[in-house]
């Protein structure tokens, strides 16, 4: 982590990132690929929930389902079973996420459970979630939650994308932001430190398990901010939807792609596979699966030949450049 | 001898089994505040045992730690970092992605919250062991020496009263360990109390005031570096049964 | 509440499909034991060879003639992917292994939906639907040949490894490999020997499989934390653990689906696992991190 000590070098790039992408509705307001962006940056916002745990502290979880799908299902409750105010109810939602997220990080790491285990852990309680869901009729069974359609900003619906796409831009800005800072705090160097070497942060001082507690619950809070953000755009979500492997998987692979443990790494990440996707729809058709045949096969290529993903190799590249010039 | 003296660190009586083997049994030993303490003891004699005992990484069967007054026999190793207690590794556990400043950083926080006051710290702990000139490589492209001197780094960097040396000069090659001698005289001339197991019995009896021998899980000595060296109890345990005998005799004999 | 004998039919049909989850469970504790790794593809291999044994019974080879060409062709193709896949790709690191094995479930299993689609494909075999009247209770027929299969695989398994001098190195490496690889053992070949036979015990357990269930390029699924969850609780690397972990949880299933109901019953799969994880982790996950 280098922890600059200039604001505008720290906080800059992820403004200006915002900036250019924010004018986007603004120059080509094409409906399709406005729901394209929306759909990439939902999955960016899982992809940074996950980066937390797995980017920085180093926690792969396979799970990140549980909370995503908490998050959706919290949100789509709230409004057709309560009648509760829709922003209420997003509150509400990511509320409920980091608490999952706190007892899934309580029980898991007071048992001890690292690395394949922690991964398998979280898998399965996504599952319990989700069989949970897609059986309890609370949750509307196999038959899934539809939110009743009611244009109104204070319902949190809108008529046009630009406007979901703003608020998308705005929350994945604003954990962009919150990122960075946690780079520079104490806390970030500590959950870095838990990342690299276990043992040794505990002979520092560390309180290990305090720190991964904090990291799963800020973590969960995030992906379940996506899921809830997925059930108002959508309007609709099932077990499958909310709590399948899909999402777990996406969660986990943008910021592998992009770059593990950086702010620009889950966001570049979740566009880039979802531009690669949709390329692919292009070329191939609608053959259900090819997609993610091609992200399977590009989760083997980067961890074998680009383990620090595409920023990795942007740096790389400028270090050569830099090389060549001097 | 401590006794009588300032004590820091005294351990009572503490045992530690691992299913049917005594690993350390019934040891006592003290640290005096200010003095560089020595363990020794030939290999398997449960030196790495008694040390995690002391920081934390293993719980005792048996018997008290106690630092600065109270016992601190069940505390997590965080918890013993907390209350001044640091350690480095025999075998180096750097953080491998991180860079030398970011790596001491990590120490520096403990006491540190703000990024730049841990880093301030950083970078003055790390030349004070002699890594002013590497403080923004990568950890992993450090020499051995160099992994020593940064795990010395870090734990320094948690400003600890007692510091616990785990061979911190095993693996570096005679002049290496004389760069790093001095520096951990240094160490204990800023206040910190030092405990040290270590192999390098030259060093050993250069730099430790008290030493404190371990062979089968008990203290079979205790004392200054000459008077260590001298007993036969200590000579028995190095080399075999009957050693000391064996060496009075050629002394004898080379004398008449 | 239910009747005894409802009740212990329940057990024995629990015993007939635990043999088989006992077979895949074998294979993954297998890999687990020598290579210290999670295949997180084992699911999808599962399922790769349920196509394969299907399409060789659309090509009129009955599944029972099929796994005994499966279970060679399975075993080559584990090797190859463990040689030359994830052993290069992973550099060592359990993390790396993890997320390859992942990336390799994945494009399998949507190569499989991109292939074959979505359909849910079942065989008709003359034997299918044959049964032992017991009295009580009926017990199908390809159901008792699965349980007898099975067992029959893991005790030959049992021999390779305990009899033969691949047998020895494979435990030898599994012991201790740097001291292996110091007496000559070609670890990387042993490696791929070992994941070529956990493939292989998936081939026949999908050929035992075949006749009583149905295809489906995401059936492998259902199997992947079922068999993780055999191996924890068998303890990490038992092949003997495997067996009667099988059993066990194969009972468990199908009494929860008695008590719980078709949709709830896998639950109880997957509440023991994370039990057994929460509960045990001490000489499960040790010190490997």
């Amino acid at each position: 982590m280098r922890g600059q000590a200039n604001p505008v070098r720290a906080y800059g790039p992820i403004l200006l990132m915002a900036a250019v992408l924010g004018a986007l509705p603004l120059l080509a307001a094409s409906n399709t690929l406005l729901n394209a962006m929306v759909l990439a940056l939902i999955i960016a916002l899982a992809a940074q929930g996950w980066n937390i745990l797995g980017g920085y502290g180093g926690q792969f979880s396979f799970g990140h389902a549980a909370f995503f799908g908490m998050g959706a299902y919290c949100t789509a409750i709230l409004q057709t079973r309560f009648g509760v105010n829709a922003y209420i109810a997003f509150a509400a939602a990511v509320a409920v996420g980091s608490l999952v997220g706190l007892a899934i990080g309580y029980l898991s790491f007071r048992s001890g459970l690292r690395g394949s285990y922690f991964a398998l852990g979280t898998l399965a309680f996504a599952e319990v979630f989700r069989i949970l869901a897609n059986a309890s009729a609370f949750t509307g069974g196999a038959a899934g939650v539809l939110i009743k359609l009611d244009v109104r900003p204070e319902t949190f619906q809108f008529a046009s994308r630009a406007v979901y796409f703003w608020i998308a831009l705005g929350l994945v800005t604003a954990v962009m932001l919150v990122n960075r800072w946690i780079e520079r705090s104490r806390f970030g160097a500590w959950l870095v430190a838990i990342r690299e070497n276990e043992d040794a942060a505990k002979a520092l001082g560390v309180d290990t398990f305090a720190v991964k507690l904090k990291a799963i619950t800020l973590s969960a809070a995030i992906t379940a901010v996506s899921g809830a953000f997925y059930a108002q755009y959508f309007l609709f979500l099932d077990a499958g939807i909310a709590f399948g492997p899909w999402i777990s998987v996406e969660a986990l692979l943008a910021p592998i792609i992009g770059g593990l443990g950086t702010v620009f790494g889950p966001v570049i990440g979740a566009l880039g596979l979802h531009f690669v996707s949709e390329m692919t729809r292009h070329v191939t058709g609608r053959i259900p699966g090819i997609d993610l045949v091609l992200y399977g096969a590009l989760l083997v290529v980067m961890v074998a030949f680009a383990r620090d993903g595409i920023i990795g190799l942007l740096m790389k590249l400028r270090a050569r450049l830099a090389g060549g010039r001097a | 001898m401590t006794a009588g003296g300032d004590v820091i660190l005294s351990v009572e009586n503490a045992s530690r089994r691992f299913g049917g083997l005594l690993a350390v049994d019934d040891a006592s030993m003290t640290a005096g505040r200010g003095r560089i303490t020595g363990l020794i003891g030939p290999n398997g004699a449960g030196k790495t045992t008694l040390f995690a005992m002391i920081s934390g990484f293993i719980e005792p069967t048996a018997g008290r730690i106690v630092f600065e007054g109270a016992d601190i026999a069940a505390l997590p190793p965080h918890r013993r970092a907390i209350a001044g207690i640091a350690r480095t590794f025999q075998i180096v556990q750097p953080f491998a992605g991180l860079s030398v400043r970011d790596n001491i950083a990590v120490g520096a926080h403990l006491r540190r919250p703000g990024r730049e006051h841990a880093l301030a710290r950083a970078d003055e702990v790390g030349r004070l062991v002699g890594l002013g000139d590497k403080l923004d490589d990568p950890a992993s492209d450090l020499t051995v020496s160099g992994r020593k001197r940064l795990e010395l780094a870090r734990a320094l960097a948690t400003d600890p009263k007692l510091l616990l040396l785990d061979e911190v000069l095993a693996g570096l090659n005679p002049s290496e360990v004389r760069d790093v001698v001095p520096v951990i005289r240094s160490i204990r001339d800023t206040g910190v109390t030092i405990v040290m197991v270590e192999h390098v019995m030259q060093a050993v009896m250069s730099l430790c005031e008290d030493i404190f021998v371990l062979a089968q899980g008990r203290i079979i000595a205790r004392g200054g570096p000459a008077e260590v060296t001298r007993d036969p109890k200590v000579v028995e345990a190095y080399l075999g049964h009957g050693a000391a005998a064996r060496l009075v005799a050629r002394e004898g004999a080379d004398h008449g | 509440m239910f009747a005894p004998d409802i009740i212990l039919a329940a057990v024995l049909n629990g015993l007939m499909t635990g043999a088989v989850y006992a077979l895949t469970a074998v294979g993954l504790t297998l890999v687990y034991g020598v290579l210290h790794i999670i295949n997180f593809a084992h699911g999808a291999i599962l399922t790769a060879a349920m196509f394969a044994a299907y399409f060789a019974w659309k090509a009129g080879i009955d599944p029972y003639i099929a796994v005994f060409g499966l279970a060679p062709l399975f075993f080559g193709a584990g090797y190859a992917v463990q040689r030359y896949v994830i052993g290069p790709s992973s550099h060592g690191e359990d993390r790396n292994i993890l997320l390859v094995t992942l990336g390799l479930s994945i494009v399998i299993e949507n190569a499989l939906l991109a292939g074959f689609r979505s359909d849910t494909r079942t065989i008709d075999v003359p034997y299918g639907f044959s049964v032992i009247d017991l009295g009580f209770t009926f017990l199908s027929v390809p159901r008792v040949v699965a349980f007898g299969a099975s067992c029959a695989a893991a005790a030959l398994l049992w021999g390779i490894l305990t009899r033969t001098d691949t047998g020895k190195a494979i435990r030898a490496v599994a012991k201790e490999k740097l001291g292996a690889s110091l007496v000559g053992i070609d670890v990387a070949h042993v490696y791929a020997v070992t994941f070529g036979l956990g493939a292989a015990c998936l081939a026949v357990a999908a050929c035992l499989l075949l006749p009583t269930f149905y295809v489906h390029p995401r059936v492998g699924n259902a199997y992947v934390l079922v068999a993780f969850t055999i191996v924890v609780l068998g303890g990490m690397g038992s092949v003997p653990g495997a067996l009667i972990g099988g059993l066990f949880i194969g009972v468990v299933e199908s009494l929860s689906g008695l008590f719980l109901g078709e949709s709830l019953g896998q639950i109880g799969i997957f509440l023991i696992f994370i039990l057994v994880l929460l509960v045990r982790p001490t000489g499960l996950f040790g010190a490997r991190a």
